[in-house]
């Protein structure tokens, strides 16, 4: 069982240790999760899939909350629409 | 209690009433405005918004088109959070008997001044990638139109106010008499005349008028920006709302300004719960997936209902009730209210002024139905 | 997991469904990459398995079909969930209030915060300003600090007084006060402030400062994280789906824990918000109840009689201050999901109102984060509950009518 998973945010890889949420990775990597309707930049609020904030597109699919997504080896996250 | 009397008193502040209160204001009148709960809080609330020409038949379509104009001189007024979108329609058509449909439409349209182009399969598709493939074609209405009903609503009463209207909400209105109209708070208040555009309540307000519930369902998704363009109507919508008594489902579905796509519709009659029908719920998801495939993936975040104000000819009552000089009607909008709002007011008050309307009055006044109505 | 288990021991055929990834909930969310985890929670995870209950993960009901039948969603398989009795443990979340800068990226729950750790957030070696209030954030400071994190202050908004009296109701339980002294040595050294809230929260794309209120001063502190919640508020969405009554703001029951819908069951913080022993009795009781073990259950009654106490005094001890309900300057969001700011929402006069107006409350996370901090601000009393009470895929609520027809269920939870 490898203990770090890397997956790919916005086009670069990020690494994480197995077993994180994509929101982990993307807080790892200091990146925003999604824009705002008014155009703020948000990150993941409430950690247990409630506030939708940590929305992003995974592997196409958008809408996907970060925060309650396992980190899969080469996933595609992407936090523009 | 009101020592003012009023030169009118409308019941009802949806998107009806809301438009009477602005067009009887800016023509001088000193007007009060009632409504039991909330601006454009009933049916107003609930609907689609939109804005459509539609031929039913040629009195619903005479009224649809005269207002659908009336919107759009006022759009430059409009402020954003109305959400006032071009969008246009789509009639789809799923074979060749619809496809004759189109072309009658077309033809119907084209001769009264209305802009329309007749699709065919591929320029179908083009337009609306997301459709399944196979439909033999459509017709695309530009000028059609949504915006956000509520904002709306609330935007002609301030206009109304601006006129020196007064709007008292949260308070019902118990009975309509002749020179004033009695409140639940046990007050009154007193006018010239009075209009009903209590939507789905009108007929506890008149007697003797055939407005009927008609319960619809809604489901709005998260936002998906570009998957859809224009408002789609499948082609047997008519069939659904020509229909007098049974449920009925038809595709119809619009692109919000948000990015949402929001997804209709549904008829019921008799259905008194306010409650999602599971049944009617699954049919008309059922039929939106059949004609877009692509929407079954999509996150929906919510489901709710309305009610449909419904006359059994289809066109809405605008006009005195029968033998009454002061009190009118201005209800039973079915699906078209929004649309309708502007002519309905324009149309009342010249008949109330004794100018002649742009477009005639009469296939739409109550007198026009065989019963007799009784004086309240 | 306590229902479950107790549920199934007595020879139902039992699943538990729940939205998280993992078993446990917030309080036991499962640590990444932790060789152990809380002795408690494992022996209550050893249980749940050992009894052959089902477990449906990252799973969200979202309707209801028909009395009897609930349909859940993950990710793109639809879940019919039949049962013969339901025992609802939906628990609670944070309640976020707003202020300057709260919707800038790392402004995150307590608990929330804590939540990310534990699924693979690093944060050795970060400052985090932890504020809010309740025991939550005592948890959650001694959880950071163990994890490497330094936190500069706590920021509790209860003044000392009430702080006070509730150590002193503590001190008359020994579990806790083992559980106070663990505390202790994990946040021993951190700064502990009462009286004390977040004013505004700085960052240009991020948060890069807070400026906190303690005793009237204020004083502005360089941080990468603000751990900020508001005590809990419980997840009533799926009780009124269900039709059950509430009383006070949670779900009403019975000595057993069976709400007012016979066959359905409701435990822990929905009931009211109790904490872990709390949860934990109320569970058993309410699995020994729907398994028939009616005796055994009677047996817990005084110790939930205690838990109960404490959960009363929680409440009065972490009530919030009017102070907090000045915090939103006019531009500050209340409405994250729609961007509805509060001086829109002033003009308002209803929750219904400001809903058809603004959009607040209309955004995916369906009044969840935004609900409680216009009931909190304004009085706002919320609408009631329409399905779906979680967003769903357009082809799963188009099978709203599943479990219907064919008796394809996927799991039994209770019955004998």
């Amino acid at each position: 069982m490898p203990s770090q998973v890397t997956v790919m945010v916005n086009g670069s890889p990020v690494a994480v240790p197995a077993g994180a949420t994509v929101a982990a990775a993307l807080g790892s990597a200091g990146q925003p999760s999604r824009t705002s309707v008014t155009g703020e930049p948000r990150g993941p609020l409430c950690g247990m899939g409630i506030c939708f904030e940590c929305r992003v597109t995974i592997n196409g699919t958008p809408h996907r909350r970060a925060c309650q997504t396992f980190c899969e080896a080469g996933i595609d996250v992407r936090t523009e629409e | 209690m009101s020592k003012v009397a009023y030169d009118a008193v409308i019941v009802g502040c949806g998107i009806v009433g809301a438009a009477c209160a602005m067009e009887f204001a800016r023509r001088g009148m000193r007007v009060a405005a009632v409504d039991r709960e909330m601006v454009g809080g009933g049916a107003t609330a609930a609907g689609m918004g939109h804005i459509v020409a539609m031929d039913d038949s040629d009195a619903q379509f005479t009224l649809t088109r005269y207002s659908q104009q009336l919107w759009q001189q006022l759009r430059p007024e409009l402020p954003d959070d109305v959400e006032y979108e071009q969008c246009g329609t789509v009639w789809v058509a799923a074979d060749e008997e619809e496809m004759n449909e189109v072309r009658r439409k077309h033809d119907y349209y084209r001769s009264r001044g209305v802009p329309t182009e007749v699709l065919e399969s591929r320029r179908l598709k083009e337009l609306e990638p997301n459709l399944r493939d196979g439909f033999v074609g459509g017709l695309l209405v530009p000028e059609d139109g949504v915006l956000y009903p509520p904002c709306a609503a609330r935007f002609l009463i301030e206009r109304a106010q601006e006129c020196g209207a007064k709007i008292k909400t949260g308070v019902c209105v118990t009975k309509i008499e002749q020179g004033h109209v009695r409140l639940s708070d046990g007050g009154e208040i007193a006018g010239g005349i009075m209009v009903n555009a209590a939507g789905i309540t009108a007929p506890e307000l008149t007697a003797g008028i055939e407005v009927k519930k008609r319960k619809g369902h809604l489901v709005i998704t998260d936002r998906y920006p570009g998957f859809l363009r224009h408002q789609l109507v499948e082609l047997g919508y008519l069939k659904s709302a020509h229909s007098v008594s049974s449920d009925s489902v038809a595709f119809n579905v619009q692109p919000r300004r948000t990015g949402q796509i929001l997804i209709g519709s549904s008829r019921q009659y008799g259905a008194e719960s306010d409650a999602v029908d599971n049944v009617i719920l699954t049919r008309m998801l059922q039929r939106a997936q059949e004609y877009m495939p692509a929407i079954g993936a999509l996150s929906a975040i919510r489901v709710w209902t309305g009610f449909r104000a419904a006359t059994p000819d289809k066109l809405p009552l605008i006009g005195p009730v029968p033998g009454d000089r002061t009190r009118f009607l201005a209800a039973g909008h079915e699906g078209l209210g929004i649309t309708t709002s502007l002519g309905t007011a324009r149309i009342l008050a010249d008949h109330i002024h004794g100018r002649a309307p742009e477009i005639p009055i009469e296939p739409y006044l109550p007198s026009r139905a065989a019963k007799e109505f009784a004086h309240a | 997991m306590a229902a479950a288990a107790r549920a199934a021991e007595c020879g139902a055929r039992v699943g538990i469904v729940d939205d998280n990834p993992t078993l446990g909930g917030q309080i036991w969310r499962g640590e990444s990459g932790e060789a152990q985890e809380k002795q408690e929670a494992a022996v209550w995870r050893k249980a749940v398995l050992a009894a052959g209950v089902s477990t449906f993960c990252g799973t969200r009901v979202f309707h209801q079909s028909r009395p009897g039948v609930l349909i859940a969603e993950h990710d793109d398989d639809l879940h019919v969930l039949g049962y013969r009795t339901l025992i609802l443990a939906t628990g609670a979340r944070e309640r976020f209030l707003p202020f300057p800068g709260w919707t800038l990226p790392n402004v995150m729950g307590a608990g929330g915060l804590q939540a990310m750790v534990k699924s693979g957030l690093p944060i050795r070696g970060k400052r985090v300003v932890v504020a809010g209030t309740g025991p939550l954030l005592l948890a959650v400071a001694a959880y950071l600090r163990q994890h490497g994190a330094e936190i500069p202050i706590l920021c509790e908004q209860a003044p000392l007084s009430s702080l006070f009296r509730f150590l002193v109701t503590l001190l008359r339980q020994p579990k806790k006060v083992g559980q106070a002294l663990l505390l202790k040595k994990s946040v021993g050294g951190v700064r502990f402030a009462t009286s004390s809230w977040p004013l505004t929260a700085q960052g240009k794309r991020m948060l890069e400062s807070v400026t906190i209120s303690r005793h009237g001063k204020s004083e502005t502190i360089a941080c990468d994280y603000l751990a900020c919640g508001f005590h809990l508020v419980p997840n009533l969405e799926l009780p009124l789906l269900l039709g059950c009554q509430i009383h006070g703001g949670y779900v009403q029951v019975d000595d057993l824990q069976q709400t007012t819908i016979t066959g359905i069951y409701c435990a822990g913080e929905p009931t009211s918000i109790g904490g872990v022993e709390s949860s934990l009795v109320e569970g058993q009781i309410a699995g020994l109840a729907a398994g028939g073990r009616r005796e055994e259950a009677q047996k817990l009654f005084p110790a939930r009689e205690k838990a109960r106490r404490f959960a009363v005094t929680l409440d009065r001890t972490f009530r919030l201050r009017h102070e907090l309900r000045n915090l939103a300057s006019p531009e500050t969001l209340v409405c994250r999901c729609e961007d509805v700011a509060y001086a829109r929402l002033q003009k308002q006069a209803s929750w219904r109102t400001a809903k058809l107006q603004t959009r607040c409350g209309m955004g995916p996370c369906q009044g969840r984060i935004c609900g409680p901090v216009t009931q909190f601000l304004f009085k706002w009393n919320p609408d009631s509950v329409r399905p779906p009470i979680f967003p769903a895929r357009v082809v799963h609520l188009a099978a709203a009518l599943a479990g219907q027809s064919d008796t394809q269920t996927a799991s039994t939870l209770g019955g004998s």
